[in-house]
């Protein structure tokens, strides 16, 4: 995940424009960024579109990384003051904007253009374990087409990798809550974003369209590589 | 309920209709024949039909674009519809109006499977009703009293409302009800398809937040979507109408003490 210090960002700015140094950045509190994607917006097409990708990344992203960094700041600022109703009432904007990001962060990385690999089934390891866990690759992706199609309003539907018992699962979570709420060991290997903004530009009411056109730009070498690091 | 009516008097056209559950049971007659018998049953089962908003789909452009209009009403209000009716054919439910069922339905927090459909159906055809072309502005009369008295101004209650709506993480709802207990009213807002009937509020309009509501003429601005809403689309008209029968619950005014 790109992590970057508000301090250098800001020293950079404050120098560039010869400002007196922020409060902030003497205390550097450790704010994140909005990562690139590895690919161009209009990569993913036909499956998704460039105009939602491009929203998807420049809007939502970005405004849950804006959001999330001021949620930090103001944490900063309660915390240094020992403000505790402050700090707890940040909570949900810290859990909901930090939510989004890593979520975000993860599905990007997720996705991969038809051209590059994108929708090629798992080999290996994480092949074999979903024929273990769930009987077949078909199947797997059947659940995680139900579930998401059940999930009611805005969400995520996961596949996770417990990684002390070592088994795969499913899971759903619900508004931007990140796998780890499901479970400390939940490691996520795919995370299919099922709120409207990710599919209702292109696929409107229906998201069962969606979720069955999503698996042709899945990047199963990815999660295959975090599956094979997390069991390591 | 003199304040309310004084502002009725003034407001041109008539309700689509005051009291919608009368329209929402659909009758279907289903004829059996039983075995060799040649006695013909006449089986008479009841399902929700979808309502019709009270206007033309493309009467609150700019607004809210037909387009919109016709995918949320005619696609996921819809679907709504015909879940709860799939679910009502083999549910303890069936014969419910849908203010019962979605009082019991909530379980305490724990909903039951027809829950989130029959809250979908009742709350989307509440929010189409909620809605007039030309509307927004500001109420007169009665509600605009109710509004001061407790929100402080109009623009109090503007404000607090598009606060409340851009508060909202993810998928839901906001309201204005009034509260049966602080016989007052309020801002709410309710994830997903949570409705205020549970706890026993009253609705008095409310507002989609769900991305379908607002994603195809806003994009990800949801802010510029709820300000459109209370500026150009709420029905002052509707509130005014569920004010006067929401008066029937809760008493308003000051607390009148017989004399003899
Ligand atoms: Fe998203
Ligand atoms: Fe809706």
């Amino acid at each position: 995940m790109a992590l970057r210090t508000l301090a250098s960002r800001k020293t950079l700015a404050a120098a560039a424009l010869g400002g007196a140094r922020p409060l902030a950045a003497a205390r550097g509190v450790a704010t994140v960024a909005l990562p690139d994607l590895p690919y161009d917006y209009g990569a993913l097409e036909p499956a998704i579109s460039g105009e939602i990708m491009r929203l998807h990344h420049q809007k939502h992203h970005a405004t849950y990384v804006a959001n999330y960094n001021k949620a930090l700041e103001q944490l900063d600022a309660a915390v240094t003051k020992g403000d505790a109703p402050a700090v707890v009432q940040l909570q949900s904007a810290i859990k909901f904007n930090g939510g989004g990001h890593i979520n975000h962060s993860i599905f990007w990385k997720n996705l991969k253009p038809i051209s590059e690999g994108g929708g090629e089934s798992p080999h290996q390891k994480l092949g074999w374990a979903i024929d273990e866990d769930f009987g077949s690759f078909e199947a797997l992706l059947k659940k995680m087409n139900a579930e998401g199609a059940a999930l009611q309003g805005s969400g995520w539907v996961w596949l996770a990798l417990d990684k002390e018992a070592k088994k795969l699962s499913v899971e759903t979570t619900a508004n931007q809550d990140p796998l780890v709420t499901k479970g400390a060991n939940l490691v996520p290997l795919l995370g299919i974003d099922v709120w409207e903004h990710a599919y209702y530009l292109q696929y409107k009411n229906v998201r069962p369209d969606y979720l069955s056109n999503i698996w042709k730009v899945i990047n199963w070498k990815y999660a295959g590589e975090v599956y094979e690091n997390a069991v390591a | 309920m003199a304040a309310f009516a004084s502002a009725l008097g003034i407001l041109p056209s008539p309700p689509a209709s005051a009291y919608p559950q009368q329209r929402w049971l659909r009758s279907v007659t289903r004829e059996q024949r039983q075995g060799c018998r040649s006695r013909r049953y006449s089986k008479v089962v009841s399902y929700y039909g979808l309502t019709t908003p009270p206007y033309k789909l493309d009467a609150l452009e700019p607004y809210m674009s037909k387009r919109t209009v016709e995918l949320h009403w005619g696609k996921h209000h819809q679907d709504y519809v015909d879940g709860l009716n799939k679910q009502l054919a083999t549910s303890m439910f069936y014969g419910y109006t849908l203010e019962e069922l979605i009082k019991e339905g909530y379980n305490n927090g724990n909903p039951l499977p027809e829950y989130n459909n029959a809250a979908q159906v009742w709350n989307h055809h509440f929010f189409w009703e909620s809605m007039q072309p030309e509307g927004g502005g500001s109420p007169e009369g009665g509600v605009l009293q109710q509004i001061e008295k407790d929100f402080g101004s109009f623009t109090n209650f503007r404000e607090e409302f598009i606060r409340s709506a851009l508060s909202l993480l993810g998928s839901g709802w906001v309201w204005l009800v009034l509260k049966r207990e602080e016989r007052k009213l309020s801002v709410v807002c309710t994830q997903n398809a949570i409705s205020p009937l549970a706890f026993g509020d009253i609705p008095i309009m409310n507002l989609d937040l769900w991305e379908h509501a607002y994603y195809l003429d806003y994009k990800d601005d949801r802010r510029m979507y709820v300000t459109n809403f209370i500026d150009h689309l709420v029905s002052w008209h509707t509130v005014t109408l569920r004010m006067m029968r929401a008066e029937a619950f809760v008493n308003l005014g000051e607390p009148n003490i017989p004399v003899a």
